[in-house]
């Protein structure tokens, strides 16, 4: 659009992908890229942004087919081709990068097999053009290291390698898909930055596919905001950011936890419709604030300033107001006996020592964060306080008195005083038990359950993290993410707890519903709850810690209260940890700003 | 949240690898004793005595003391045992009953005559279940695939004998005489000089096998399909080809291999009753003789050379599962 003499490389139009049964998953996408562009693709679960990079590769997932639409890749119509062109054009042409390098690359063949197939030329030549791209990618690039396979590498390490993979034969755009979602702070920092070089020194064209706003803002020059399979917002970065015109936009943004800043976040309410299930004018309209009765007729993509919205209304940007508020930090309670405490903690994996002295109090009503990467220990700390960890030394209290290490030793009070939550809600709910049935089975052998209160504690509980008593009859399948992420917390609450252990509980959240499960989290300490939050991300511990823990190879680097912490790190670690935490340039904030730029 | 990262398990390689085999080993042997024990108390249970048995009917009571004492079967049940275990590793098997000679002549060639069974049916067997599975993951949920999956399912309801005698019907009775219906095979000779009367033995074993076996290979194929490392290979615009070989079959044949080696044990002592069917001269058959002839050193050792193939198919299925 700035540049309008350069001839588009990558133009996809209309592009329609169903189900075999006709129900649209992403329906009418349009978009187009000129060389050395990147556009993001930007957002939650559900929305379609994966299923569109397939497509752009002329790919759809077995059970799916593209219904409609043209992509047109450097003159050639990706869409129309006969399966033998189709191979030539992703060796050549296009290329994918995978969200899990782990599952991604195979895990019985060489790197040097992996790089070099597909490309022409003798062994020797394809030798030489892998070690030039390790050497491009940051990676060694001996024979010996030609000669590993996928699992003796880092994470880091894999996700080099699937870009080196991709970009090896030179094609003329890449596809990306989430390539840097399951990586730690700091590796996802230098992914991001390999990216960008080979962005910029090949002049390369990218597609970024991201559920993460800030990541993309990072990357990218232009956006498209997917909600629902359709494009609701499609511009260019800065202006998405600085003028967010389509409601779901504005909402997407005012979701994301900011490290600078603790505020009151937005929940979007309602869930994501399923395929099959949209509503039958705007996509957005049973969720949106500001639906009105002309909203019942799907909108067209319309230009609105340099963007195109899919709003009937996009001249509300300006109005849509809400910019989210800053909230203020607990104080801290004055001499109160801690909930829970740790000393001396020693942890081990067999021979392996993995937790080192570590010491640690929760308090009633606050928060404590305890923060570090993959490897840490943080998840195995969690684990020694539940009493599920075998191998440790140390001693534990709750409220005052001695708490046996192992959940064995525990007696129900104890056991129920202390309640642990877990990461994926996907995985911590029985399938098979409908919401009501797994809250019972927490209240076994509770004095509640004898004495025949069971139900109203359960729809106390409910009622607490705002899920509709009549839901009980349901399965976790029939809920939303949120939702489901909430029964958990509520089976946690029904047994009246002191403390809960937290377990990264909102990373396999999408940002709209990581706002609304952390705003149940901050009333529960409202209530006097005391909490300890395992969590990778800074933005998070500043929104919901009231102290914190660094905990770096399974030692504590650094401690004290959250905004001494955040805001003037002493440790090496911290700070780099803070460095490398990516940033949504409000626009009104010149530090933010000038923090994104130091990447 | 990993802990151990990718240098686990490089502590102790060669010991950590040697170790649980070894312990496998051990309690195998445990287990074969244990094996013995039994095998030597169930043919002593057996009705009737034995030297009366040899005796016939008409023996006087004189005769059959002396031969008791002759045998030693007068002596304590464990002395027994102890002997019969003492002889066996010193390789004397101990002299059949029946026909007067020692176990260890025709035990040498029923274990040479099932073994090239074994060994044709499973040289046959595993290949075939390979191509089938993959073909019917290929054309997954479609005809060929489910004609595939009911035919499948049948082999395996029907037993081997019925399998064998339809088979029989076919080919060397009712239908056409192409092959002998009885394995008839001179106790010199090696089996391999006869192929013909291997035929319907061998496919008597092969069919059950295949069906069984591939419906793993199937699985495991369409489990590898769906990996993001194949959709990734797909995406790289390789060839079906090098995707199947080079990047599906290798990681789905992994799963497989304790499967087919169970299959190979199973084999071994299934031949027991494909080799009676065909009065084919192998291990099996020449158990069902003896225990007819209340042969009791036979019987314990062909039983217990059984019971060895099949230790020795798992711990090698043991073994392939644990790398």
């Amino acid at each position: 659009m700035t540049n309008s003499v350069d001839p588009a490389i990558l133009t996809a139009d209309a592009v329609t992908v169903e189900r075999l049964d006709g129900a649209p998953i992403i329906a009418d996408v349009s978009l187009t890229l000129r060389q050395g562009e990147v556009m993001g693709i930007v957002g939650e679960s559900g929305s379609g942004k994966s299923t569109l990079a397939l497509a752009l590769m002329g790919h759809a997932r077995r059970g799916v087919r593209i219904g409609g639409g043209a992509v047109n890749i450097d003159g050639t119509e990706m869409l129309s081709l006969t399966p033998k062109q189709l191979r030539s054009a992703r060796r050549n042409l296009v290329a994918y990068v995978a969200q899990d390098p782990g599952a991604a690359l195979n895990p019985t063949l060489r790197l040097d097999t992996l790089l070099t197939e597909g490309l022409e030329g003798s062994s020797a030549e394809k030798t030489a053009r892998a070690k030039r791209i390790l050497k491009k990618v940051g990676l060694p690039d001996d024979d010996a290291f030609l000669r590993r396979r996928p699992r003796q590498l880092s994470g880091g390490q894999q996700q080099r390698i699937a870009i080196a993979m991709a970009v090896i034969a030179e094609p003329k755009v890449i596809i990306l898909d989430e390539p840097t979602t399951g990586l730690d702070v700091s590796t996802r920092a230098k992914v991001l930055d390999l990216i960008k070089q080979l962005c910029i020194a090949d002049n390369l064209t990218a597609i970024y596919v991201s559920h993460d706003l800030a990541v993309i803002a990072s990357v990218a020059d232009h956006v498209t905001v997917m909600y629902g399979g359709q494009v609701v917002e499609q511009g260019e970065m800065q202006e998405v950011l600085a003028t967010p015109r389509h409601p779901y936009t504005r909402a997407l943004l005012d979701a994301v936890p900011s490290v600078n800043d603790r505020q009151a976040l937005l929940p979007i309410r309602g869930r994501v419709p399923n395929v099959g299930e949209w509503p039958e004018g705007c996509i957005f309209s049973d969720r949106c604030d500001y639906a009105i009765a002309a909203c019942s007729v799907r909108p067209p993509l319309r230009q609105a300033g340099t963007a195109l919205v899919r709003c009937v209304r996009p001249e509300l940007a300006h109005t849509l107001g809400a910019v989210s508020r800053h909230i203020d930090h607990r104080r801290a309670a004055e001499a109160v006996e801690p909930a829970l405490t740790a000393t001396h903690i020693n942890a081990a994996y067999g021979d392996k020592q993995v937790l080192f002295d570590v010491n640690l109090t929760v308090e009633p009503g606050r928060c404590l964060a305890v923060v570090g990467e993959s490897g840490s220990g943080k998840s195995t700390l969690s684990r020694c306080l539940i009493g599920l960890h075998e191998n440790l030394t140390g001693e534990l209290t709750l409220a005052g008195s001695p708490l046996p290490l192992s959940v064995a030793g525990r007696d129900q009070i104890a056991r129920e005083r202390l309640q642990y939550i877990f990461q994926n809600p996907n995985a911590s709910l029985n399938p098979r038990r409908t919401i009501g049935q797994s809250l019972i089975a927490a209240l076994d052998g509770s004095a509640a359950k004898r004495e025949g209160r069971a139900i109203d504690v359960i729809n106390e509980a409910l009622d607490r993290v705002s899920i509709p008593a009549d839901l009980t009859d349901r399965y976790p399948a029939e809920l939303s993410g949120g939702q489901r992420q909430r029964v958990a917390i509520a089976r946690a609450l029904v047994s009246n707890p002191a403390v809960l252990l937290c377990d990264e509980v909102t990373s396999s959240l999408d940002v709209s519903v990581q706002a609304s499960v952390i705003e149940l989290l901050r009333s529960l300490l409202e209530d006097g709850l005391g909490m300890m939050f395992v969590t990778h991300d800074l933005a998070v511990v500043r929104n919901i810690a009231d102290t914190v823990i660094v905990l770096n190879e399974g030692r504590i680097v650094e401690q004290g209260e959250m905004q001494a912490v955040l805001n003037a790190p002493q440790h090496p670690y911290t700070q780099s940890l803070l460095a490398n935490t990516l940033q949504l340039p409000t626009g009104d904030d010149e530090t933010e700003t000038a923090a994104l730029a130091v990447h | 949240m990993a802990v151990g990262d990718v240098t686990e398990d490089r502590g102790y390689p060669l010991m950590s690898r040697l170790m649980p085999v070894l312990s496998k080993v051990l309690q195998g042997l445990l287990t074969l004793l244990a094996v013995s024990l039994l095998i030597f108390l169930a043919a002593r249970s057996l009705r009737g005595d034995v030297a009366n048995m040899i005796l016939g009917p008409h023996a006087l009571p004189d005769q059959v003391e002396q031969l008791r004492v002759q045998l030693g079967l007068n002596q304590p049940l464990w002395t027994q045992y102890i002997n019969w275990l003492g002889g066996i590793l010193h390789g004397d098997w101990g002299t059949s009953l029946a026909s007067g000679r020692p176990v260890s002549e025709s035990l040498v060639i029923g274990l040479r005559n099932s073994a090239t069974l074994s060994a044709v049916a499973l040289a046959v067997m595993l290949p075939t279940a390979l191509v089938v599975g993959v073909v019917a993951a290929q054309y997954r949920d479609g005809l060929v695939d489910r004609i595939f999956l009911i035919t499948s399912m049948i082999f395996n309801a029907v037993p081997e004998f019925v399998t064998g005698t339809i088979l029989v019907a076919i080919f060397a009775t009712t239908v056409v005489h192409w092959l002998p219906a009885v394995s008839f095979i001179p106790p010199g000779d090696s089996p391999i000089s006869y192929p013909s009367a291997l035929i319907l033995p061998a496919t008597t074993i092969i069919i059950p096998g295949v069906m069984y076996l591939s419906r793993l290979v199937r699985v495991a194929v369409i489990d590898v399909m769906t990996t993001e490392y194949i959709q990734t290979a797909v995406l790289k615009g390789l060839s079906p080809a090098r995707i199947l070989f080079l990047h599906a079959l290798p990681n789905a044949i992994a799963p497989i291999i304790p499967a087919a080696s169970l299959v190979a044990a199973f084999t071994i002592g299934g031949v027991v009753v494909v080799e009676y069917l065909f009065a084919y001269p192998g291990v099996g058959s020449a158990l069902v003789d003896a225990v007819t002839n209340r042969d009791l050193p036979a019987i314990q050792a062909y039983v217990l050379v059984i019971a060895s193939a099949y230790f020795f198919f798992n711990l090698i299925a043991d073994a392939l599962a644990r790398k």
